[in-house]
């Protein structure tokens, strides 16, 4: 069996990988599919979203109606599990007081990590978005380009299954020909939305998710995935054939039984434990890489979480995937007489330049949609259609108050009755009860529509994560502290994107209804807290010069050469993208890049 | 460039990605009801269920911790919610689904959140009972429908409720809330807004053209 105890660990790996999420599974997946030996250490259990997803129960089975709770932050039918903004005995700290200065922490201490939870928007970074230095002055540029990224973006839409369309606008790149899934039909309200979102210029396209609408080729895809690698190809047709299409029912953010989308303890982990080439450590809590000779790093030092034993793993090198804060605390924790500072800390950036997405949002009730005849809306399980940044000429052009872009995800409709349904009438009715009240609620359910803006952020000397010299977890490791601030940039974009919604609201002939009540916003501003779109990427950025970054252009160390970050802390900017697609496509390339050093002897 | 300006509105109210109505509800705290104190029970003694809960599991009122509500209470709630949401042609009433159990698992919840709604809530079904003997001499759930609405016009509309009943008002508009989502939730409840997903189907089309005619986009 894959899943072993520490005790059942060989003496030594290739490659040991922390981290089972959409950096450590696409490592492992392209380390095992080459052959190499690959220890995974997940510092949450073992998750089996085939048989543990409640795929089809509704929430009056579930305590609360489903309601979130401090256990579930993101409702009861969140794929979550052990995870949230707080993690009892894991805690994190805050720098400042302020409350404007504070960053929340999601972290997801389970097999697959928070790709069972995401909303599979899975958008390529396109041009500019490796360059935004180059273009605007800002920020920092990463040291390749989109082009060199691309059939590492090819590669992953392919094996992960990514539905979207070509639609050939500025700085949103299309895919080439059999990548892409056919995109679903968009449903009514996201229709309705378009039409009046045309008419103020806002472009409205199929988005790019990570679920199928049709079953993966068998045949076609596993030679394009690893060519001349029949055994891969042969173990991949095996996995993809487990797969099947969507079949419209079920929000994507409970996971999926039936593997319909992307996570990664349904689509990497599979094949790469078919290798033969994988063993995986679960409640496997990681504390520090080890140096051996040459400068070089010889393992971890962990925790298992069931027993609170400390165990040593031995590999030829090291992948850290834990999520980018995650792994610049293994990073910060891992001192020793050759790094005084940390590993891969000479240049003192490492938890420097922490990014997250910026997010604001505005609530609507839309008239038009009312007494709409029955409609199953439940769709692919998450949004069909979104719109890509459109003001990229004006903004250069210095119109815009602020230098970076951000897309818009919408959506509303009939969806499954929830704890909110019903709830705040008053808002349009003087008050009711009885058979008024039920009418009431009849017309206006699936009538309400949101909006929220992704955008980018700049990377800034305020947001950064440090060692708490005081504050260490239950398992005695030193946590991180946070230091927290939007720029002007963010603020303004923030406000932006609600001044757009509200005018799409008013051409839609919409009455808006405020701002999304699950977020935390920061201060009497429309932007949301740092960390609360749960985009954190950055820390370990990567770069050109070892001065000025923490890891090469393969996203390994500068200063210890066999240790590489297949999470999001090698961002340099964080687009307004979301970044998964980008983590995957990058671990990728890593992969390969350390498969051709340990072919080499390099290490 | 100005701040545009709008409502801010409740984080309880659980309006997510597949939102299906308005957030707006007021957040109530330990109410000046509190002449009915003395019919609180203890706080909450259960645990919650944990941050590795089974998920497919059917969970009841009660399977995870402890209700609250004595015989008497428990009568009052369920003809308040029947109150707010009778039986019609469409589907039965709350009453009848048991949504005040829902209700008194939600006010027994060992969570922040629904430990605040805790003292309302009970002052609230204490101060209706009481309304009601000292309007018509008997109990709330003993009410006859027209002797209901009098009380509840006096209480169904925070900004129209005089100062004497405003507080009443909002233990209302709150529970009012907790019956809607009780109610809805439900198998009976979804069918009544014509929620027809949940069943897979073998593709997705779109909205058909009466649809898009409605909706001028066609």
């Amino acid at each position: 069996m894959p899943f072993i105890s520490p005790q059942e660990a060989s003496a030594e790996y290739d490659v040991i990988v922390v981290g089972s999420g959409a950096g450590g599974g696409q490592a492992a997946y392209t380390l095992t599919m080459e052959g190499a030996k690959v220890l995974m250490l997940e510092a949450g259990r073992n998750y089996d979203p085939v048989r543990e997803t409640p795929m089809f129960q509704n929430n009056s089975m579930a305590p609360l109606r489903g309601a979130g709770t401090t256990d579930k932050r993101a409702g009861f039918y969140d794929a979550t599990v052990d995870g949230g903004w707080e993690i009892a005995g894991e805690p994190y700290t805050q720098a400042s007081d302020d409350p404007t200065r504070k960053f929340e922490w999601w972290r997801a201490r389970m097999l697959g990590g928070r790709t069972n939870h995401w909303a599979r928007h899975a958008l390529r970074n396109g041009p500019y978005d490796f360059k935004p230095h180059r273009r605007d002055g800002l920020g920092f540029d990463w040291p390749f380009t989109y082009e060199e990224i691309a059939p590492y973006y090819d590669k992953v839409e392919m094996l992960v299954g990514v539905y979207g369309d070509n639609n050939g606008l500025e700085n949103t790149p299309d895919s080439p020909d059999g990548v892409l899934q056919p995109p679903p039909a968009a449903r009514a309200n996201e229709l309705y939305a378009k039409k009046f979102m045309k008419q103020l210029r806002i472009p409205v396209i199929p988005i790019h998710r990570a679920v199928l609408t049709q079953r993966l080729d068998t045949e076609k895809l596993p030679a394009r995935i690893h060519p001349g690698n029949p055994r891969a190809q042969r173990i991949l047709a095996k996995a993809m054939g487990e797969r099947a299409a969507c079949f419209w029912a079920t929000p994507c953010g409970r996971g999926c039984s039936i593997r319909a989308n992307y996570q990664s303890t349904t689509v990497h982990l599979p094949p790469a434990i078919d290798t033969g080439n994988l063993d995986i450590v679960p409640n496997a809590m990681v504390r520090e890489v080890t140096l051996g000779a040459k400068g070089l790093a010889d393992g971890v030092v962990y925790l298992d979480k069931t027993t609170g034993t400390e165990h040593r793993a031995k590999a030829r090198a090291v992948v850290l995937a834990a999520s980018a804060c995650e792994s610049v605390r293994i990073l910060l924790n891992s001192k020793s007489a050759a790094h005084p500072h940390g590993l891969g800390n000479s240049s003192g950036l490492v938890g420097k330049y922490i990014l997250d997405t910026v997010g604001g949002s505005l609530v609507m009730q839309v008239p038009a949609l009312e007494n709409l005849p029955p409609l199953n809306e439940d769709g692919a399980g998450g949004a069909h259609v979104y719109s890509p940044w459109w003001l990229y000429q004006q903004q250069l052009a210095g119109k815009l108050g602020f230098a970076r872009g951000y897309h818009i995800e919408f959506g509303g409709g009939r969806g499954m009755p929830g704890m909110g349904s019903g709830a705040g009438m008053e808002k349009f009715e003087r008050g009711a009860y009885g058979a008024k009240y039920k009418e009431i609620v009849r017309r206006y359910y699936g009538t309400i529509m949101w909006f929220s803006g992704r955008g980018e952020m700049i990377p800034n000397e305020n947001s950064f994560c440090e060692l708490d010299p005081v504050v260490k977890d239950k398992w005695g490791i030193p946590v991180l502290r946070f230091s927290w601030k939007w720029s002007d940039h963010e603020l303004r974009q923030s406000d932006h994107m609600v001044t757009t919604f509200a005018s799409i609201a008013n051409a839609m002939g919409a009455k808006i209804l405020g701002q999304d009540p699950n977020r935390h916003r920061t201060g009497d501003r429309h932007i949301e807290n740092g960390g609360r779109v749960i985009h954190e990427v950055g820390g370990a950025i990567t770069g050109d010069d070892p001065g000025k970054s923490v890891t090469d252009r393969w996203c390994r160390t500068w200063d210890v050469k066999n240790v590489y970050l297949t999470d999001g802390a090698p961002f340099a900017s964080n687009a307004d993208k979301n970044p998964t697609l980008t983590i995957m496509a990058l671990a990728w390339r890593a992969a390969d890049h350390l498969l051709d050093e340990l072919k080499k002897n390099n290490f | 460039m100005s701040t545009p300006e709008f409502p801010r509105v409740d984080r309880r109210t659980a309006v997510k990605w597949m939102l299906t109505a308005a957030a707006g509800a007021v957040a109530l705290g330990r109410t000046p009801l509190g002449w009915a104190a003395n019919a609180r029970a203890a706080e909450p003694s259960g645990k919650g269920y944990g941050t590795d809960p089974d998920l497919t599991k059917d969970y009841k009122p009660g399977d995870l911790w402890p209700l609250t509500l004595s015989d008497s209470q428990r009568r009052t709630a369920a003809a308040l919610c029947g109150f707010i949401i009778p039986a019609d042609s469409e589907s039965p009433s709350a009453a009848s689904l048991g949504v005040h159990d829902f209700i008194d698992e939600w006010i027994s919840a060992p969570y922040p959140d629904q430990q605040r709604d805790r003292p309302a809530i009970l002052d609230g079904l204490a101060w209706i009972d009481a309304e009601a003997k000292k309007r018509f001499g008997k109990g709330f759930a003993d009410l006859d429908e027209k002797q209901m609405a009098a009380i509840g016009d006096d209480i169904c509309h925070v900004p129209d409720a005089k100062p004497e009943f405003a507080d009443a008002a909002k233990f209302f508009a709150r529970f009012r809330d907790l019956t809607a989502g009780g109610f809805y939730t439900t198998p009976a409840g979804m069918k009544d807004l014509k929620y027809i997903g949940n069943v897979p189907l073998a593709e997705f089309k779109g909205p058909p053209p009466e649809v898009l005619k409605l909706l001028g986009l066609s």
